[in-house]
């Protein structure tokens, strides 16, 4: 095996020992790259001098024996979390040279526990997408197939992980965004509880929705991650001041005497059926690992993605209110007042996706309509969220298909938008409710593409889903595929 | 035709916190621009407003202080507009739920009370300025003001003419003022409104259609736009013409009001609640804390004034217009314990001379304890009440006590009975006409005789003395 295709718990226990450098490690990630990148495609922007040099001091901290959780271990970074002097993009034209002065806390988190950050990674523009084909920098390869889409809106930083471009990644889960392509590139995705994980310095696209996660190759690097990530921020008002777990607790923890609820909403007509028989494998794996699956309501989930699309949109349209062109990103030339510098500025800033979506929000919000759409999206959001509130009083946690779909065909959805909304139809209401969720792998499709499964926990029950998905992930003993690129 | 005014209006105050709403930027004025600003304000990629919690209890002093209910949950809310000096494209503002609702101020109308409503009293960030280059077409953006905390007052349409509101307007000016969360300074913008107004027959019962005035920034102008555009209205109606709905802006200038937009071109603010910032509760220990620290406020503060100290309601309504002033004015009474004759000082001289000068109270160099001082020695009759004009000009000038002042310039009241006679008999003896003709009945030449002696003294003499000697002394040895 090549150092780039280990997990963050491996290549800790070889620093430790000895084994391995922290330059080894960066440069086996680079010569990878090297070797892929351009046909998959998943990075914006890659910081090799800057990866390489903080190796060597990683190397001189470990000679130390001052070793940090990811002391040495490179990081990519979905390009939609601001780094201090380096370009964060949010995939779109509109800030192709935006120089934050500042990092999103998870990146000073990130950074205080030693990761070495490989690049900004790839995603659809401003995360509005579920293909990582609306970004102005084009769209990134599924690795496992390159002529399919890697699943979105972070689909760079699923790929990177899938294809052994780095050994974790940083993404943003507003709809499905982390969970989705990691289901679609066969790797682990979590969305914490809204609230878990700082959103300072995450570029916003729907405030009440967004969450930072992250993507890793097992369940076990996800636990790390998640101590990393999580935990209260002053700089952000929605953060919540709860107590974290060390969630490596929950690692090889058994789920005897649990109760997995199935909700009868998630599997229907559609759904594609080497989905359904995939999950029905892993569901017998559960109950073998001493789960007990029990059928459960979630009656509201025809309105979720209605719900969504009007709530995303409303909140998107405010959110990206900020890029004028006044005072840093693009602003249009040779414009003759300033109604025309706005105009232009946004016209060629924003792509299709993203000014659709800010039609609809702002639609959605105008005087006479507000109370037809936003109040009543907020009431049945409200709803959807106490349907898990009882669901959970049933069963510790629910399971449920990530995606109705196998990655499809690039291009296969661009010109239907409603289609390319459907692809998240099954992990929406996990971030309307403000639940966490985690995705990871439970098999191939005969073609050879990875399908994903979901788990879903009350709030602040992340430890739940690392505990469910670390049993399941030992006892299938699935086995270890790598995209063959 | 015979008409009635309805004017409502919305008065912006600017809160004294040391830092900013949702950021930890200084609120000083001025500085050079953009010095007082972060990537919060800035409105930056990703970054996340916290609320500073003195500007809830700044609001809520206000809220308290003008007879307002306070909502035991509120929340903020965008108010979505594009502007070059609003760096989000949106206000964080509040709208369905304001802090406060349903207050009143009050207003004295011809000798009367009166109740002026307060719809809602909220919080909001101020936006930012705009310079424009006079000779070149460029403009540019200072954000220090960005985020600087704001309330908005806003009235109901309970006033009937221009004076009623210029009088609101100093009242609630009075009460910022007073509860030290405002400065009030107009010119800096600290303290702006905008007004509705409307006419209506009087006697109708529906309001007429409104216009809103913005750009007054000062009371006087205020009060002028408000003429300016009923006048403009009474005669669009008596003409034939009727009121548009629209936003008008007062040029000062030329003393007119000008439409700024219709109101199809009214902006929609698609206001909803801000996500990144959770509902505010206030409990009630919080508005009870509040409420005990509340100090007395201006109109209490007449009324105790004309009560216990006697004076006029108008003195009381003068000494009291400005919290320092009261205070001064108060320091003085206790050394004094005259309090009309206190009044009279401060609002004649002291006042006039800090009026010519543009000054405050605060900055006035005749020490509260020194014009009491002073007072008291006119009431002792070590000087006299004329000379004392000259002390306090003098005390005001170089700041010193009234002591040092008397001395230095020798204007010690001579009541030392045995000189004065000397005085007096050296006089008689020089004018023996005038004596005789007083003794033979010309009383009038007793003013000449006080005049002598005075002359003779450089006015130090005690006037009360100089008559009684001189009459004793006139009437000749009985």
């Amino acid at each position: 095996m090549e150092l780039n295709q280990l997990t963050i718990h491996e290549l800790q226990e070889k620093i430790k020992n000895g084994e391995v450098s922290a330059l080894q490690i960066t440069e086996s990630v680079f010569s990878r790259i090297d070797a892929v990148e351009e046909r998959v495609h998943c990075y914006i922007r890659l910081m090799k001098e800057e990866a390489l040099h903080a190796a060597s001091k990683a190397d001189d901290d470990i000679k130390k024996g001052d070793i940090k959780p990811l002391t040495g271990i490179p990081i990519a970074l979905k390009d939609i979390v601001c780094t201090k002097g380096i370009v964060t993009t949010c995939g779109s034209h509109i800030l192709h040279n935006f120089v934050p002065p500042y990092s999103a806390t998870v990146v000073e988190k990130l950074t205080a526990a030693g990761a070495i950050y490989v690049g900004k990674t790839n995603m659809d523009e401003f995360a509005m997408g579920s293909s990582t084909e609306t970004s102005w920098f084009g769209p990134t390869r599924n690795p496992w197939d390159l002529e399919r889409i890697p699943g979105g809106s972070s689909g760079g930083s699923a790929t990177a992980v899938a294809a052994d471009e780095c050994i974790a990644s940083i993404g943003s889960d507003t709809g499905g965004s982390i969970r989705q392509p990691a289901a679609l590139c066969g790797i682990v995705g979590m969305k914490p509880t809204y609230g878990r994980v700082s959103r300072f310095g995450l570029i916003a696209f729907a405030s009440s929705l967004d969450q930072i996660g992250p993507f890793t190759k097992d369940v076990e690097d996800c636990a790390i991650m998640m101590n990393i990530l999580a935990g209260y921020d002053p700089k952000e008002s929605t953060s919540v001041n709860a107590e974290v777990p060390d969630y490596r607790q929950f690692i090889g923890r058994d789920i005897k005497g649990w109760k997995i609820g199935i909700p009868k909403e998630y599997f229907i007509e559609g759904i594609d059926p080497e989905v359904t028989a995939a999950i029905k494998k892993a569901i017998t794996v559960i109950e073998q690992g001493g789960g007990q699956c029990v059928n459960i309501t979630l009656p509201h989930t025809q309105y979720c993605v209605a719900t969504y699309y009007i709530i995303a949109p409303a909140e998107a349209s405010s959110n990206l209110a900020r890029y004028d062109g006044v005072r840093y990103g693009l602003r249009a030339a040779d414009v003759r007042d300033l109604l025309e510098m706005y105009r232009t500025t946004r016209m060629e800033g924003f792509g299709a996706e993203v000014k659709r979506r800010i039609m609809i929000g702002t639609y959605a919000l105008s005087a006479g309509y507000y109370d037809a759409y936003y109040k009543k999206a907020s009431q049945v959001r409200a709803l959807i969220k106490r349907d898990f509130d009882e669901a959970f009083k049933t069963c510790d946690v629910i399971l449920t298909p990530t995606s109705p779909t196998p990655a499809f065909k690039i291009g296969e959805k661009t010109d239907d938008p409603l289609q390319m909304y459907l692809s998240d139809i099954f992990t929406i209401s996990t971030n309307l409710a403000g639940i966490p969720g985690i995705s990871i792998p439970c098999g191939f499709t005969s073609g050879g593409l990875p399908i994903g499964m979901q788990f879903l926990a009350g709030h602040f029950e992340e430890g739940k889903l690392i505990q469910i998905a670390s049993a399941y992930e030992k006892n299938a003993k699935n086995e270890k595929r790598r995209p063959a690129l | 035709m015979d008409f009635e005014t309805v004017i409502g209006l919305e008065v912006h105050a600017q809160l004294l916190t040391d830092t900013k709403i949702f950021c930890g930027c200084s609120t000083k004025f001025g500085g050079a621009p953009n010095s007082h600003t972060c990537p919060v304000c800035l409105g930056m990629p990703g970054v996340l407003p916290v609320l500073n919690k003195k500007v809830v209890e700044y609001a809520m002093k206000m809220a308290l202080a003008t007879n307002c209910e306070i909502n035991k949950s509120c929340e903020f809310a965008r108010k979505n507009y594009f502007y070059p000096d609003l760096p989000k494209g949106y206000q964080i503002s509040q709208y369905a739920f304001p802090l406060a609702e349903h207050g009143h101020v009050l207003l004295d109308v011809n000798g009367e009370q009166k109740k002026i409503g307060i719809t809602r009293i909220h919080m909001e960030e101020d936006a930012g300025k705009l310079l424009h280059d006079e000779h070149n077409p460029v403009s540019y953006v200072d954000l220090n003001r960005t985020g600087v905390p704001l309330i908005e007052i806003v009235s109901e349409p309970d006033m009937r003419s221009p004076e009623e509101a210029a009088d609101y307007l100093r009242r609630l000016h009075e009460i910022l003022v007073y509860l030290e969360i405002c400065d009030g300074n107009m010119e800096e913008g600290s303290f702006r409104c905008d007004a509705n107004v409307s006419i209506r027959p009087r006697g109708q019962k529906e309001y007429g259609t409104r216009t809103e005035l913005k750009n007054m920034n000062s009371f006087r102008n205020g009060q002028r736009a408000l003429e300016y555009e009923i006048k403009r209205q009474q005669y669009l109606v008596e003409n034939g013409g009727t009121v548009v709905q629209e936003t008008r802006l007062w040029d000062d200038a030329q003393g007119v009001t000008n439409s700024m937009r219709s109101k199809e071109e009214a902006h929609d603010y698609r206001y909803f609640p801000d996500p990144d910032l959770v509902p505010i509760l206030v409990d009630q220990p919080w508005v009870d804390k509040n409420k005990k620290d509340l100090p007395e406020l201006p109109l209490a503060k007449r009324e105790r004034f004309v009560k216990d100290y006697q004076i006029p309601a108008y003195d009381a309504g003068v000494l009291t217009a400005d919290k320092a002033l009261a205070i001064y004015y108060e320091e003085v009474v206790k050394i004094c314990s005259k309090p009309k004759v206190a009044s009279n000082w401060i609002m004649g001289d002291v006042m006039r001379f800090l009026n010519e000068d543009k000054r405050s109270i605060r900055e006035c160099p005749v020490k509260a304890e020194s014009l009491a001082e002073m007072i008291n020695l006119i009431d002792e009759g070590a000087i006299s009440g004329k000379m004392a004009k000259e002390v306090v000009e003098d005390m005001y000038k170089t700041g010193k006590s009234p002591q040092d002042i008397i001395k230095e310039k020798g204007l010690v009241q001579i009541t030392d009975e045995g000189e004065l006679i000397k005085t007096i008999t050296a006089i008689i003896e020089a004018n023996p006409a005038q004596l005789k003709d007083y003794r033979d009945g010309k009383e009038k030449l007793f003013g000449f005789f006080v005049g002598q002696v005075m002359k003779a003294t450089q006015g130090k003499a005690n006037p009360q003395l100089v008559n009684e000697l001189l009459k004793k002394m006139l009437a000749g040895p009985s």
